[in-house]
C-alpha cells in the first residue's frame, strides 16, 4: 500500500523537484543541464517500475491526504495510464538529451528546463489523476508551462504563434470548466470511479448527453481534432525544435488520453450517438490533416499537419469501442509519439546543417548523410504505415476493427489517409534527402555541434520503432490488456472505491 | 434567482466570445477573461443557490443536512479563479511583448505563421 502510493506520486515529484532544482540553480548552466538529465532518467525508472507493478498487480490507486474516496483526490494508474507515463518519461528522456546540444544560452539562462520539467509534471499529474477537477488543474498546469515555452525567445514568429495557441486552449480550458460545473450539479461528485458508479441514475440522460458534447469539443479542441485544429498548424512549428517536438510529441496526446478516459469510462449510456460522432469526427480529422499537409512546402508545417491527421486513427479507435479497437488506439498513440517526436528532432537536425525548413532549398543529404537519411526513412515509413515497422501494425489493428463492425467507409477512409501520408512523406524524402540541391549549401545558423548529443536521441527512438515493429506481439499485449481495463470500468471502480490491496 | 443568473451567465458568455472576436489583442485578453468569470458562475449556480446558509455540518449530524451551501464548488470557483488569474497574467505581459515585437496591436498584423 505504502509502496504503491509513493510509486503513484513519483512521476509527478520527480519532474517537480527537478523544475525546482533548475530554477535554483539557473545561474550555473552546468547545474541545470545535469539536474535536467538526471530527473529524465529517474522519471524513465520510475514509470518502468510503475508499469511493472500495475501490470503484475492490478490498477494501483492512493488517496492523497489520507481523504477516501470520493471525497478526496485520487492518483490512479491502470495499464493505460502507466504505458502514458511511460512513453511521456522516454520523450522527456530524448528531449532533454537534445536539448543540451541544442538550446541556445539565453532561453536556458530563462528556465527552459525548469519549464520543461514542469511540463512533465503536468502531462504526468494528467496520466495519473482519478478526479475530473484534478484533471483540470493539471491540464492548466501543462498549459501554462506550455504557454511560457511557445513564447520563450520573443521571436516575431512565436509571439503570433503563441496567440493562436494561447486563446484557443483557454477558449477550451473555460468550455472544460464549464463541462465540469454543470457535470457536477448533474451527479453531485467529481471522482471519477464515482461519476461511473452513479452515471446511469442521473435523471435526465439528455442533460448527460449534452455534457458529453461538451467535452467532446473541450478535449476535441486540446487534441486537435476536427473542425477544432486550426490552432495547431498555426503555432507548433514556431518555437525551436526541441520545443516543437516535445510538443508534437505529448500535448495532443494528453487531450486523447482525456477523450478516451471520459469516453469509456463515463459517457457509455448513449453510445449509438456520441461514439458515432467520434468516428465521423476520426474520419474528418484524418483527411483534413492529410490534405493540410500535402498542401504545405515547410519541413515542419508538413509535419504539423500530419500530426492532426494521425490524431483522426487514435480517436477512430475509440469511436468503434471494441476491445480491438480501443487496443489498436493505445497501440497507435504509443507508436505515434515516438515517431512524431524522432521526426521533429530530423527536422531540427537538417536544419542545423542546411540553414532552413524549407523543401525547396534542400537537397542532397542523402548523398553527404546517408545515416540521416535512413534515422528519418524509419520513423517516415513508420508514419506512413510500411511493414515492419510499428505503425503497419497499428494500422492493421484499426482497420480491422474497423472492418469488424463494419464501418466500412471509415477504414477506406484511413486507408487512403495512409496512401497519401507515404505521398507525403515521399515528398519530404524526395525534396530534402534525394534530389540534388539548387545552389551552394549553406550551414544553419547556429551549427550543427554536438553532433552525437543531437543523434543520440533520434538513434534511441528509431531503435523503439523498430523493435516495435519486428516484435510487436509484447507491446499488442499490453495494449489489449489496457483495452480490457478501459471496457470494463468495474476493477478500475473497486480500485479506486473499495481500495483493494 | 437560478433563472437571473442563467441570464447574466449567458450574457457574460455573449460579451467574451464577442470580445474574443475583436481585432485589437487588448480585447482579445478581456474576452477570455469574461469566459473565464462566466465559467466560473456557472460552477456556482450549478452547486444550488441557498439564502444565508453555511457550508457547515449541523452540531450532532455526520452529514450534510438541507439547506446548506455545497463547499465543493466554492472550492472549485477558487481554483479556477486563482488558474484564471495566473493565466491572465501571462497574457498580459504576452501582449505586451506581442506589441513590442510586432509593432501594432491589429491581429490583422499577426497573420504570417497562418500560411
Amino acid at each position: 500500500m505504502h509502496m504503491t502510493s509513493g510509486l503513484l506520486i513519483l512521476p509527478v515529484l520527480i519532474p517537480l523537484l527537478t523544475a525546482v532544482g533548475c530554477l535554483l540553480g539557473r545561474r550555473w548552466r552546468g547545474v541545470q543541464r545535469v539536474l535536467g538529465v538526471i530527473g529524465a532518467v529517474a522519471l524513465l525508472v520510475t514509470s518502468v517500475g510503475l508499469l511493472r507493478e500495475v501490470w503484475v498487480h492490478g490498477i494501483q490507486s492512493a488517496q492523497m491526504g489520507n481523504w477516501p474516496a470520493p471525497f478526496g483526490i485520487t492518483l490512479v494508474a491502470d495499464v493505460f495510464s502507466a504505458v502514458m507515463v511511460l512513453v511521456a518519461a522516454i520523450i522527456h528522456f530524448a528531449i532533454t538529451i537534445y536539448s543540451l546540444g541544442t538550446m541556445d544560452m539565453r532561453r536556458e539562462a530563462y528556465g527552459y528546463y525548469t519549464l520543461l520539467n514542469i511540463l512533465l509534471m503536468g502531462v504526468c499529474g494528467a496520466f495519473l489523476t482519478g478526479d475530473l477537477f484534478n484533471l483540470y488543474v493539471w491540464f492548466e498546469v501543462l498549459l501554462i508551462a506550455s504557454f511560457v515555452l511557445m513564447a520563450l525567445g520573443g521571436e516575431r514568429a512565436q509571439m503570433e504563434g503563441a496567440f493562436k495557441y494561447v486563446t484557443l486552449n483557454l477558449l477550451s480550458s473555460a468550455l472544460f470548466l464549464a463541462a465540469v460545473g454543470i457535470l457536477y450539479g448533474a451527479v453531485g461528485t467529481l471522482n471519477l470511479a464515482d461519476l461511473a458508479e452513479r452515471m446511469p441514475q442521473v435523471a435526465s440522460p439528455g442533460v448527460v448527453t449534452t455534457i458529453a458534447m461538451l467535452f467532446l469539443v473541450a478535449f476535441g479542441i486540446k487534441a486537435a481534432t476536427f473542425p477544432l485544429f486550426f490552432w495547431l498548424p498555426a503555432s507548433y512549428h514556431t518555437p525551436p525544435v526541441a520545443v516543437s517536438a516535445v510538443f508534437a510529441g505529448l500535448l495532443t496526446k494528453v487531450g486523447v488520453y482525456a477523450l478516451i478516459r471520459v469516453f469509456t469510462l463515463l459517457f457509455v449510456h448513449d453510445t449509438g450517438y456520441t461514439h458515432t460522432i467520434i468516428l465521423w469526427i476520426s474520419a474528418l480529422t484524418m483527411i483534413t490533416g492529410v490534405l493540410g499537409a500535402v498542401s504545405q512546402n515547410e519541413f515542419r508545417r508538413i509535419l504539423s499537419f500530419h500530426i492532426i491527421s494521425q490524431i483522426g486513427y487514435m480517436t477512430l479507435g475509440l469511436g468503434l469501442l471494441t476491445p480491438l479497437g480501443i487496443a489498436g488506439s493505445v497501440f497507435y498513440i504509443f507508436h505515434h509519439i515516438i515517431v512524431k517526436t524522432n521526426l521533429f528532432l530530423v527536422s531540427g537536425v537538417v536544419q542545423r546543417l542546411r540553414g532552413t525548413f524549407e523543401l525547396k532549398p534542400l537537397g542532397g543529404l542523402y548523398r553527404l548523410y546517408p545515416v540521416l537519411g535512413i534515422l528519418f526513412l524509419i520513423p517516415a515509413l513508420s508514419l506512413a504505415g510500411l511493414p515492419p515497422l510499428s505503425g503497419f501494425f497499428a494500422k492493421f489493428a484499426l482497420v480491422k476493427a474497423g472492418l469488424a463492425v463494419e464501418e466500412n467507409i471509415v477504414v477506406g477512409v484511413a486507408l487512403f489517409v495512409g496512401l497519401i501520408t507515404l505521398l507525403s512523406m515521399m515528398k519530404i524524402w524526395g525534396e530534402a534527402f534525394w534530389k540534388e540541391p539548387d545552389g551552394e549549401p549553406v550551414e544553419g545558423n547556429p551549427p550543427l555541434r554536438h553532433v552525437w548529443l543531437l543523434t543520440l536521441p533520434i538513434m534511441l527512438l528509431a531503435a523503439i520503432t523498430l523493435t516495435i515493429g519486428l516484435m510487436p506481439e509484447p507491446f499488442f499485449e499490453v495494449a489489449t490488456r489496457a483495452a480490457e481495463q478501459l471496457l470494463d470500468p468495474r476493477e478500475y471502480i473497486d480500485a479506486v472505491l473499495r481500495g483493494r490491496p | 434567482m437560478e433563472v437571473v443568473l442563467a441570464f447574466v451567465i449567458g450574457g457574460l458568455y455573449a460579451a467574451g466570445i464577442y470580445l474574443i472576436l475583436r481585432r485589437s489583442i487588448v480585447k482579445l485578453a478581456l474576452g477570455l477573461s469574461l469566459l473565464g468569470n462566466a465559467a466560473n458562475l456557472l460552477i456556482f449556480t450549478a452547486g444550488r443557490l441557498t439564502r444565508g446558509n453555511p457550508p457547515l455540518v449541523a452540531e450532532g449530524h455526520t452529514a450534510l443536512a438541507y439547506p446548506y451551501a455545497d463547499p465543493l464548488p466554492q472550492a472549485l470557483i477558487l481554483t479556477a479563479i486563482v488558474i484564471g488569474f495566473g493565466v491572465m497574467a501571462f497574457a498580459l505581459v504576452l501582449i505586451h511583448r506581442a506589441y513590442q515585437t510586432v509593432g501594432s496591436d491589429d491581429l490583422d498584423d499577426l497573420k504570417s505563421t497562418d500560411r
